[in-house]
């Protein structure tokens, strides 16, 4: 069952217009007007726009003439197809192999097996929506099992980022306008005329007598839509990207011939990327199955191999996941990103992690080396890195002892103390009391005014302390202890030593 | 070897005897803690590289495990290579490792897994790959078959494996009870700091029981906790009397 993501950009082209442009003010209105014949009508508005009253649709004539300081722009329609273009490649290098426009202002992709390398589908998805307004473009996503029903869904409606679970689809669309069915105008505006609103109505009609008057379109896209007749997603490719494939005539399905043909295949690719001086960071196998629907997988490294072994285990380390279903075609195998290969000895004794580091992250592991960020306050002292990123050698400058457990959050503990710099006396952490016999500090720590306003004059004292069984833990009160400004007098556990 | 038999039978069984045992006590390769009565009751003078250690911290206190993750940050720190160190919860403080157990930041990649059963896989996989100091997991459960797994894999490729137990309620920490495959077990529990001439908190103490060693026996140490170079100490006031007293002249 594929997963298909739609993203729906709904003012790509003015988008565009004030990326060109960016001395256009936010609240300024941008329209882009298109032109057939003589008519030149209103083809997209932003929100400025749309609050100033201007309608998709209405004369360029009247937009004008209702909204002082409006900006008008013509259509580039070719424009807007390459820019979805571009982000259907980028799409196609960070997220999944399988990646397709879907004209005027949308991308679909199916991330059917590809989610978990982003931490799961509603991760993938605000990601996705939050990098593409990142870009200054407004975006919308919804996750669905059909092309049709995603499509729908993410314009159908204004929230960012919409998830329809496995199975529900039918549900999601039943209340949807007929226009979200992608069909011509034509034949929503007969429909409308007919009667109908809903998706639902129009999947309870009989079909015979609507095929009679609208002809098969209106059928085929409501199969389409609730997934009874298979939608493929035919991926976008481009000259450069480097693809060997093959044919069967006689349909496969067993593991090991799938594996068999995949290192065949690897050995082709890697063959080319020869010939080019390049090695491949993404590595996508698409399986082209005889009933019409595709299957991908992709493999991740984290420098650029031409390894013919290892890109074979890469590879071959999910084919388990495969359906062959009644059997495969073609199989495809597709280098998406690649990178300058340098082929140098090695002279270092110690071992290439690399390899193993790959086969973590192709099953959606996190990983990451720790390294000293410059943070006086303790929880922002440390700061993640590649895990193959230049090993620092830097030391962190810490006199005092830190804990080697330190919780994410501090909690709250119950003290009896003398302030403002004695440690306590004794503490109440998750219920249990402790008599306190020995501690040190207090270390002061001040707050960070240009990460956090709020911390302009922020302090923390920290005490280590260590109770009559010998359990150390790390302290702070929040504020000095004189003045209220600096924090409120509480105090929270921060912290386990060893 | 501390015997040495005349006839060659018995040498022969010996040595069967050390290749059924999955050649942990195979002469240099262990990581000997350099503290003679430590390394005495261990078979081969140290811990077998090659092998699985299983370590838990003591008491109550095992839910936080501080004092056995730094046992352990203090033996890989003695290793040489990049060391794995795969887990679920993210509470590890660098800073601490660093200088208080000597393990370099830039030496320990840190896999994260939302689920157990992935950081057991992950554990298996660093192990087999060979190419690493160590490996360390952080694991909640650890049964039979899966430390048997992990010790084959450890012995395939020669590195030394080291499962930090870990719980997240005290009820959990039953799971100790059940015998595995581990080569050693330790359990480590605080005990009260070294009394400084000043108030203060002094050198950091701790019981290391050594609850099973395969073909060893078990006992318990009272140890200062690791140096900046990963190393305990058997009599701390012997050893460090530099560091107390550097300890001292901060906090006075």
């Amino acid at each position: 069952m594929p997963r298909v993501v739609s993203v729906f950009l709904p003012t790509l082209a003015t988008d565009r217009i004030r990326r060109a442009e960016p001395g256009i003010l936010p609240e300024t209105p941008v329209v882009v007007v298109a032109r057939s014949g003589s008519k030149r009508t209103v083809a997209t508005i932003d929100a400025p726009a749309f609050k100033a009253g201007a309608r998709i649709g209405m004369p360029a004539a009247k937009a004008q003439a209702m909204i002082s300081g409006l900006h008008l722009v013509d259509a580039d329609p070719n424009g807007d197809a390459e820019a979805v273009e571009r982000l259907a490649l980028w799409m196609l290098r960070q997220y999944t192999p399988v990646v397709a426009m879907d004209i005027p202002n949308g991308i679909v992709m199916d991330t059917e097996g590809a989610d978990h390398l982003r931490g799961g589908e509603l991760p993938m998805l605000t990601g996705l929506v939050n990098a593409l307004r990142g870009h200054g473009l407004q975006a919308r996503g919804a996750i669905a099992d059909t092309w049709g029903s995603a499509h729908a869904i993410a314009r159908a409606t204004r929230r960012q980022v919409i998830i329809v679970p496995v199975g529900e689809t039918a549900k999601a669309v039943v209340n949807l306008p007929v226009s979200s069915l992608r069909l011509s105008p034509d034949i929503v505006s007969g429909l409308t005329v007919l009667g109908f609103r809903t998706v639902g109505e129009l999947s309870a009609t009989p079909r015979a007598p609507l095929a009679l008057r609208f002809g098969p379109e209106v059928g085929r896209r409501l199969d389409q839509m609730f997934g009874r007749v298979v939608e493929p997603i035919d991926p976008i490719r481009t000259a450069e990207l480097i693809e060997v494939a093959r044919s069967f005539s006689e349909p496969i399905g067993a593991p090991e011939t799938i594996a068999k043909y995949i290192g065949k295949l690897v050995v082709e690719l890697c063959a080319a990327l020869e010939t080019r001086g390049q090695g491949v960071r993404r590595t996508d196998l698409i399986i082209y199955r005889v009933d019409n629907t595709l299957q991908s997988l992709r493999a991740g490294t984290a420098k650029p191999v031409r390894d013919i072994p290892r890109l074979t285990k890469l590879l071959c380390s999910s084919i388990e996941k495969i359906d062959p279903g009644f059997g495969i075609e073609k199989l495809s195998v597709a280098a998406t990103m690649i990178e300058p290969f340098e082929e140098k000895q090695s002279t270092s004794s110690l071992v290439d992690v690399t390899p193993l580091l790959d086969s973590f992250g192709n099953r959606g592991q996190r990983m990451y080396r720790l390294a000293p960020v410059e943070s006086d306050v303790p929880e922002r002292n440390v700061g993640r890195v590649s895990p193959v990123s230049e090993k620092l050698g830097q030391a962190w400058p810490t006199r005092w002892p830190r804990p080697s457990r330190m919780l994410a959050h501090p909690e709250r503990i119950e003290v009896i103390a003398l302030t403002p710099d004695h440690p306590p006396a004794s503490m109440t952490w998750r219920g249990k009391r402790r008599r306190i016999k020995r501690g040190d500090g207090p270390e002061r720590v001040f707050g960070e005014w240009w990460v956090r306003s709020s911390e302009m004059e922020a302090v923390r004292d920290y005490y280590s302390v260590e109770d009559e069984d010998g359990n150390r833990f790390w302290i702070y009160r929040s504020g000095d202890g004189v003045d209220p400004a600096t924090g409120t007098a509480k105090w929270f556990l921060h912290g386990i030593y060893g | 070897m501390p015997i040495t038999a005349a006839n060659p039978v018995i040498s022969e069984l010996q040595d069967r005897i050390r290749r059924l045992e999955g050649g942990a006590a195979r002469k240099g390769e262990v990581l000997s803690f350099g503290i003679a009565e430590i390394d005495a009751k261990l078979p081969g003078g140290g811990l077998a590289r090659g092998a699985l250690h299983e370590v838990a911290g003591g008491g109550a206190d095992a839910v936080h495990g501080a004092a056995a993750a730094l046992f352990v940050a203090g033996i890989v720190a003695r290793t040489k290579g990049d060391i794995l160190w795969c887990l679920t919860r993210p509470d590890l403080f660098a800073p601490a490792l660093l200088a208080q157990a000597g393990l370099h930041h830039d030496r320990v990649i840190y896999v994260e897994a939302d689920r157990e059963e992935d950081v057991l896989t992950n554990f298996e996989e660093g192990l087999r790959f060979g190419g690493l100091g160590a490996v360390v997991a952080e694991l909640v459960r650890l049964p039979m078959t899966a430390s048997r797994r992990l010790q084959l894999a450890a012995e395939a490729s020669g590195t030394i494996g080291i499962a930090l137990r870990r719980w997240r309620r005290p009820t959990e920490a039953a799971d100790f009870g059940q015998p595995t495959a581990a080569t050693t077990r330790w359990r480590i529990s605080l005990l009260p700091s070294e009394p400084l001439p000043v108030p203060g908190i002094g050198r950091a103490r701790w019981l290391a029981e050594l609850i099973r060693a395969r073909a060893g026996e078990a006992a318990e140490f009272e140890i200062g906790a690791c140096d900046a170079t990963g190393r305990i100490s058997l009599s701390p006031h012997a050893r460090d009397g530099q560091d107390q007293a550097r300890r001292a002249r901060n906090l006075a």
